[in-house]
């Protein structure tokens, strides 16, 4: 379980993070949406470790994850960013491979062979294994630090944005994966989203958040509202209904 | 994307066995053809018949070839550990005030501990060089970054700000000569005990396979190094140590070889890729190879007259830096 206590997070003058409590228990997918600058990133990156809260503490199962050995924290929780540029030519299955990196410190067994196959094999990369991710497309690209992750096998991954450049198919792939990932291996994920369909569609807990500040946070069908919705973004949005699941006609009015 | 197109993995892992094999025996080549050309030829025969010669072979032609080895490979490793650090293609110690910093500190030495053992003089070199490699660092992470050419001219700029301070005390205490000679690779000054020191920037460089993932991971930006459980800052501490001593070695004895680690590093880029593992024998052997090389070529040129290094491999150095920022990749 992580809770977050009196988080707060300011860049200079200005507050983009400021949560007095938040409890993330095992299991399920959480999505968090809102406009640009809400603070989703700063909140994931705090959740992650990469960045230091300017207040507050994020704790997992009882200990502040600041104090935690980073190497062991590394083996329960994966994360990936919003911006992956990397400026080094590696191959999908280097990249991959160092997603076992807390498990095998650079020595990979046969185990870790079979964890980044797989993980290689989920995000349908087989192909371009053996290819350098700066002579791919910029979907192609995500994918394999999805990979990454995947590979890394912790109980709690977090996604900022994992959509980011892929087409539709390869979105829904990603959505689907994820889901199967948490009904039949129980893990935790916490996931950016963009778009509010599918946020709608594949979550199981929606955190809706403006100006650092949570403003709802429930089932989906609480969540995705059009009163909600125009709290966060400012803007009419209708909800329609389809097999019991929301759909956002995102062209407002 | 799930049509099975016949799993031919391009062949980039599966290297052939010879490839290897053919790679070694072209640096035996060199290293034998670098222990019998010189001004005073040594054949085979004299060898084992003239002492004379034999006294030549083991005080200078073994010496200095060991050298070209040892500086040679540890230089381009060098150059690889930075480029990752730094996330750049171009910078090296010589363009980033490593090697600069590691001639003040050496001159340091002369003027205050003249008699100070050679020892003593690579370690004053080689701390003065971590530190003008931390501060240049320190300086680059408050830099906006937005291209990649920023780097190395900041570096550039930032080696001639020391080198200058350097020539203003050599030029005071009489030492320009002896500043001259750190900074420009000559390898016909080396003779037996008076390279061994070299052994020391071997060693260190070894050490980098140990690392070799880390400083991948490092080079992957901090944020991905840290999410799988890496401190990044140890990892630069200790890459900027690797250098600093090696660069320490390498100025006491033999002088820095300019562009070794820019072009050999890059080189193997484009073929393997950046992943220590794969790249760190290729840049060794590429690094010993083309030094190896460059040298005999100076030492032919003018015959019995020698270039030094220096002049034969920035021509080369030169020409295939052009080519490595005219055919850069998109990314």
């Amino acid at each position: 379980m992580i809770e977050l206590k009196n988080l707060r997070q300011n860049y200079g003058s200005r507050t983009v993070v400021d949560v007095d409590a938040l409890t993330l228990p095992e299991g399920g997918l959480t999505s968090i949406i809102g406009p640009n600058g809400a603070g989703k990133s700063s909140l994931l990156g705090m959740i992650a470790g990469l960045q230091r809260p300017t207040r507050g503490q994020v704790i997992l199962d009882g200990q502040d994850i600041l104090r935690m050995p980073r190497n062991r924290f590394a083996r329960r929780l994966a994360v990936l960013r919003q911006d992956n540029s990397i400026n080094a030519r590696l191959t999908v299955r280097d990249l991959v491979g160092f997603g076992r990196y807390p498990h095998s410190r650079g020595r990979l067994n046969a185990c870790d062979v079979r964890h980044i196959a797989h993980a290689i094999k989920l995000v349908a990369l087989e192909e371009y294994q053996h290819s350098f991710l700066d002579e791919m497309s910029g979907g192609q690209r995500q994918r394999a630090f999805i990979a990454m992750v995947l590979a890394q096998n912790t109980e709690y991954a977090l996604f900022d944005e994992p959509l980011n450049s892929l087409d539709i198919k390869h979105a829904v792939g990603i959505m689907q994966l994820l889901r199967r990932a948490v009904d039949q291996h129980g893990k935790t994920a916490i996931v950016v989203l963009h778009d509010l369909n599918f946020a709608a569609r594949h979550s199981d807990r929606i955190i809706a958040m403006r100006d650092g500040k949570i403003i709802a946070d429930g089932k989906p069908e609480n969540v995705i509202t059009t009163d909600v919705l125009s709290k966060i973004y400012d803007m009419k949005l209708n909800v329609l209904k389809q097999q019991n699941k929301q759909i956002v006609d995102v062209f407002g009015k | 994307m799930t049509g099975s197109i016949a799993a031919d993995e391009p062949g980039l892992r599966a290297m052939p066995v010879w490839q290897p094999v053919l790679a070694l025996a072209l640096l035996a080549l060199l290293a034998v053809a670098s222990l019998l050309v010189g001004s005073g030829g040594i054949g085979l025969s004299a060898l084992l018949n003239d002492p004379a010669s034999a006294k030549l072979f083991l005080v200078s032609r073994l010496p200095r070839t060991l050298a070209l080895l040892l500086a040679g490979t540890a230089s381009a490793i060098t150059g690889l550990i930075m480029q990752r650090l730094v996330q750049n293609r171009f910078v090296e110690p010589s363009t980033m005030g490593t090697v600069d910093a590691a001639c003040l500190g050496l001159l340091l030495g002369v003027i205050f501990l003249p008699d100070a053992a050679p020892l003593t003089r690579m370690a004053m070199a080689a701390v003065a060089s971590w530190l003008g490699t931390v501060l240049f660092l320190l300086v680059l992470r408050a830099m906006p970054r937005r291209n990649a050419l920023m780097p190395p001219l900041l570096g550039i700029a930032y080696g001639g700000v020391i080198g200058a301070i350097s020539a203003f005390i050599a030029w005071q205490t009489g030492l320009m000569q002896a500043l001259g000679a750190w900074t420009t690779a000559d390898f016909s000054i080396v003779l037996s005990g008076r390279y061994e020191l070299l052994y020391v920037a071997a060693g260190v460089t070894a050490l980098a396979w140990f690392a070799a993932d880390r400083f991948t991971l490092a080079g992957l930006g901090d944020d991905i190094a840290s999410s799988v459980g890496l401190n990044p800052r140890r990892v630069l501490a200790l890459g900027v140590s690797i250098v600093a001593v090696t660069a320490g070695s390498i100025v006491v004895t033999v002088g820095f070889i300019p562009f070794l680690g820019l072009i050999v590093p890059n080189l193997v880029s484009r073929r393997v890729g950046d992943n220590l593992r794969t790249a760190l024998p290729m840049v060794a052997w590429l690094g010993a190879t083309v030094t190896l090389a460059c040298d005999i070529l100076g030492r032919l040129v003018f015959y019995p007259f020698e270039l030094p290094i220096g002049a034969t491999m920035g021509v080369l150095g030169a020409a295939v830096f052009l080519f490595l920022l005219l055919k850069r990749h998109p990314r």
